[in-house]
């Protein structure tokens, strides 16, 4: 905890774009200020981070009035106009940090160890578990193949399998790999696995790579000790991929606290958010390449990142996975399916272009939703409970079985889904990135959404590591925008029928009652910030989260968007041939109940 | 403001264009600083490492992993040959023995008395890299690998599919909006690379594989028809590693578009010489495009100077109001015009975004307002 910081000066070094934001103490409260951007500068011809860094700042100084560098130097502490008390920044540019994974069984110590890298920041590029089925030369010549930034090396309890933790690490150095920046150094190893199998892992892997040994991820099969794995990993991170990154070197000693990589610090402040509230959250940013989905449930913390779903770079790879037809469902229009073909490969080949026809708008409106869903599909699958807790089994037992489905994140007790990313945060009209967010989370119960006005959450992620005060206050006051709460059924019914009745009673003691068929959506005026009760009565075939029939009562906060009731049903389905309607026309009708697109 | 940024292609008829040719591996450099090359002369080879192979040795011959190494009949660095036994045990019985064949040819790696597995790595596999462009070699780096320079009409396109190849030029159509039919492709197209105008079709596709040419420049293509070319949905733009034997560049991007006058004209100038192209495409921080290379002989440049190879970025490249562009996305999707007004302030578009506009003049005297992302600059 650093104290006495009244200017703060944070960047994000993204792959495209380097983001400079002042914070300020203004009274009592911190507010963040100013916002200026430059492009990164890691590439040809600059191969340099701090120029875009630099760029940032002089917009920042534009904007703000306030110095910061002295040549290409950052002031501090502040005085009056000039200077700030601390520079501190994220980075994910160059790719980020990408490592590999290797567990003796794959649902027990390489999840854990896929959770540790996901925890502290890293796309996970593949996980060898010595039961994956591949053969032993498939997965030496993978790690040889995929040149990670850096590999975390688990597996055995404490007491447990040697045999299985030592031939991953035969298989590590047969592979002989090397890592993808400073071709002259040794690929960083972290051995986080069985206690008693350090010395054998050591002996193998001491000479072939730069071999750290940590505290084992699981040491016993009821728990999980990821801390040291992922402070080891982010050490690393800036020791090894961070030095060898084109003027890191520099910009580390700007910095007055170590460069986080951009998702461990968005991890950092949703988590935060989370225990200040004590409330169950689920953030998402999608970007051009990637979508990073956290979660934290009951104070349990998860990350996962997509790394082939985005908006740009990766925009073809969701038609791939997801299907043409899962994308044209979304559409209230006809339109070919080549054409749709041509369009999403031609944004992928240009990928800064913007659409400028509504169609066009429309059409990646569909594609984000199935690039969130996908990517929340994904997350639910590693957010789960310990495996092999509970059950007595031993290690073979479990080789064979199937990983559970028990997922941590339980829909009708989520709190807030916070969205982030180009195509939340800058929509026309907030009420699309509202329905986006619905559509492909598909919430339950009572949830507020919100987004991240302009990209902030990973500065904030970082400073709440030094700042916890500083970073929940602009958080809630300059980050979040608040798009309103969302009540949903959690369960399915006839389309057309008879589904609930509400009443909404404002402050002012105005009431507004309205019943609801089953397929329909409809929002309600409740402005950001105000308050109000609502009381849902379902049918009797209908729950809200408290059983078939049962009535709901809740005070709800307002948002920009409004307060809306989602009678849709959960799963959402889309296929038209159960109502009486097309399914264009139902799409438009929602499309309506949001005023999402002009006319 | 009178400068927008916007990206842009390379496209000139003579640059100096500087190849780096590395090893994957360290290897032997086996031509001189100065020497001329043509495309497809070998200038560095290596070997790479040989696949391993696992074998659990104590399952096999059922005996504990302690006495591993009393039972091996090799160890480490020896060679081996497939069926060769490379551990027995010795019981007191002739009849209860156990051996352990080698399932490779090649040599012992390592043996693990903790894991009783022995790894066994095959032969080397001998790797050749040819110069790709005919040049002058103008650097060795020793054990790496060497730069071959050559002045060439140099094309960037905007995707591909395949990897580096080489052919005699060839234009198949008469202008730049034509369709490249199957009938176009001829048996004399055979181990050529034939450039077209606005698109290519799936039959015509097939036609050009099955005559045998080697590559095709178009200006676009349908997603569709690469899809059922190369059997699957191509996900992230990262390719140039397609085992299609053909390699395909468009210039223009997906869809019927009329490739740009003056690509068409540059090859149709180039027409009859040797070409080097690589479908090559990474769109990601770092984008590597594909290209086409068409050197001139030095001989006939002599005395003449190549235009240097920017080293400065020239998607940073700036615009100016009279500049060439052309349009990159819907409404006017490859429409080129000329700027006609760089409005500072935000404009709302049909989406009704903010952003930062520009206003195209058209050819025919009409005019658009599209946003400064949705344009390219068009050299020249």
């Amino acid at each position: 905890m650093i104290e006495n910081l009244n200017v703060i000066v944070a960047t994000d070094c993204g792959s495209t774009t380097t983001k400079a934001i002042l914070i300020e103490k203004k009274g009592a409260e911190y507010r963040q200020t100013f916002r200026g951007e430059a492009p990164t500068t890691v590439e040809a011809p600059f191969e340099d981070v701090t120029r875009g860094v630099l760029n940032a700042f002089a917009e920042l100084e534009e904007l703000s009035g306030r110095k910061i560098l002295d040549g290409e130097k950052v002031i501090t502490p502040a005085q009056g106009d000039t200077g700030v008390d601390i520079y501190i920044s994220t980075s994910s540019a160059g790719g980020g940090l990408q490592m590999m994974v290797a567990g003796a069984v794959k649902t027990m110590s390489a999840q854990s160890a896929q959770k540790a890298a996901l925890g502290a920041g890293a796309i996970v590029m593949d996980v060898i578990a010595s039961n994956d089925k591949r053969l032993p030369h498939e997965k030496i010549e993978r790690i040889r193949d995929l040149r990670p930034d850096m590999i975390l090396l688990s597996g055995g309890t404490d007491g447990g399998t040697v045999s299985h933790v030592v031939e991953l690490a035969e298989f590590i150095g047969a592979a002989n790999p090397r890592p993808r920046l400073g071709m002259t150094f040794q690929l960083p190893v972290i051995y986080a696995g069985n206690k008693e199998a350090q010395g054998r892992v050591s002996d193998v892997l001491k000479t072939k790579t730069a071999l750290r040994i940590t505290d084992n991820l699981r040491p016993l099969l009821e728990s999980e000790n990821l801390g040291p794995a992922r402070q080891e990993i982010q050490n690393l991170f800036l020791e090894h991929v961070m030095a060898h990154a084109p003027g890191y070197k520099n910009l580390m000693a700007w910095t007055g606290i170590p460069i986080m990589p951009t998702p461990g610090a968005v991890g950092e402040i949703i988590q935060t958010a989370a225990r200040k509230d004590n409330i169950n959250v689920v953030g998402v940013d999608i970007g051009g390449a990637t979508t990073d989905v956290f979660s934290v449930f009951d104070g349990v913390f998860n990350r996962t990142v997509s790394a082939n779903f985005g908006m740009s770079y990766s925009i073809s790879n969701v038609i791939a996975e997801t299907g043409i037809e899962n994308i044209m469902k979304w559409l209230p229009f006809e339109i070919e399916e080549a054409d749709i073909r041509n369009r999403i490969k031609n944004k992928m080949i240009r990928p800064t272009t913007i659409p400028q026809l509504l169609e066009d708008l429309i059409l990646e409106h569909a594609i984000a939703r199935e690039a969130l869903r996908l990517s929340f599909v994904q997350h639910k699958a590693l957010a789960v409970g310990l495996k092999g807790v509970q059950k007595q089994k031993d290690i073979s037992e479990s080789f064979d079985r199937a990983a559970e489905k028990e997922t941590l994140i339980e829909m009708n007790r989520l709190d807030l889904i916070v969205g982030s990313g180009g195509v939340l945060s800058h929509a026309p009209r907030r009420s699309q990135a509202m329905m986006m967010m619905i559509d492909a989370f598909q919430p339950q119960g009572v949830t507020m959404i919100a987004v991240d006005s302009i990209f902030m959450m990973p500065h904030l992620g970082v400073l709440s590591t030094i700042n916890e005060k500083a970073a929940t206050e602009v958080f809630e006051k300059d980050c979040l925008i608040y798009l309103g709460p969302c009540i949903s059924l959690t369960n399915s019914g006839k389309y057309g029928s008879q589904c609930l009745d509400c009443v909404i009673t404002y402050p002012d003691g105005k009431k507004q009652e309205e019943s609801l068929l089953f397929g329909e959506i409809k929002v309600f005026a409740l402005r950001e910030g105000e308050k109000a009760e609502v009381e849902v009565t379902p049918a009797r075939q209908f729950d809200l989260g408290e059983g078939k029939g049962q009535k709901i009562t809740e005070e709800v906060t307002g948002g920009v968007v409004g307060l809306v009731i989602d009678a849709r049903g959960r799963p959402l389905d889309l296929d038209g041939s159960k109502g009486k309607e097309s399914m264009d026309k139902v799409l438009s009708k929602w499309n309506r109940a949001f005023d999402a697109y002009p006319e | 403001m009178t400068h927008a940024y916007t990206p842009g292609l390379r496209l000139a008829d003579k640059l100096q264009i500087r190849k780096d040719r590395n090893l994957p591996l360290p290897g032997d450099v086996i031509v001189n600083k100065g020497d001329m090359v043509k495309s497809d002369d070998i200038v560095a080879r290596t070997n790479l490492p040989g696949k391993v192979h696992s074998v659990n040795v104590i399952n096999r011959l059922a005996i504990l992993p302690n006495d591993l190494r009393k039972n091996m009949l090799k160890k480490e660095g020896d060679s081996v040959v497939k069926d060769e036994p490379i551990a027995e045990t010795s019981p007191f019985i002739k009849m209860f023995k156990s051996i352990c064949l080698s399932p490779i040819t090649g040599v012992i790696e390592s043996i693990s008395d903790i894991t009783g597995q022995v790894l066994l790595r095959e032969p080397p596999k001998p790797v050749q890299i040819s110069a790709y462009i005919d040049g002058r070699v103008v650097e060795t780096i020793e054990n790496e690998g060497v730069v071959i320079e050559a002045n060439a009409t140099f094309i960037q396109g905007i995707f591909g599919i395949g990897g580096e190849t080489t052919g005699e030029l060839q234009v198949i159509v008469n202008s730049p909006d034509d369709i490249v039919k199957p009938e176009d492709i001829k048996e004399e197209h055979r181990g050529k690379i034939i450039a077209g105008g606005s698109i290519i079709y799936f039959d015509a596709i097939i036609k050009a594989l099955d005559t045998g040419v080697k590559g095709i420049v178009v200006g676009g293509i349908r997603d569709k028809d690469i899809n059922e070319l190369l059997g699957y949905d191509l996900g992230v733009a990262i390719t140039g590693s397609e085992d299609i034997n053909i390699t395909i560049i468009i210039t223009e991007g997906f869809g019927q578009i009329r490739m740009a006058q003056k690509t068409f004209d540059m090859l149709k100038h180039r027409e009859g010489s040797v070409a080097s192209i690589n479908g090559a495409t990474q769109i990601r921080a770092g984008v590597v495009r594909p290209e086409i290379i068409v050197p001139y002989n030095e001989e006939d440049t002599a005395g003449e100077l190549a235009e240097e190879i920017s080293t400065e970025s020239n998607e940073s490249a700036g615009i100016s109001i009279g500049d060439q562009v052309r349009i990159i996305r819907n409404p006017n999707f490859g429409v080129l015009g000329k700027v006609k007004n760089l409005p500072s302030e935000l404009q709302t578009i049909e989406t009704e975004a903010k952003a930062r506009v520009l206003e195209v003049e058209f050819p025919d005297g009409r005019t658009a307002i599209v946003p400064r992302a949705n344009i390219e600059a068009i050299e020249g």
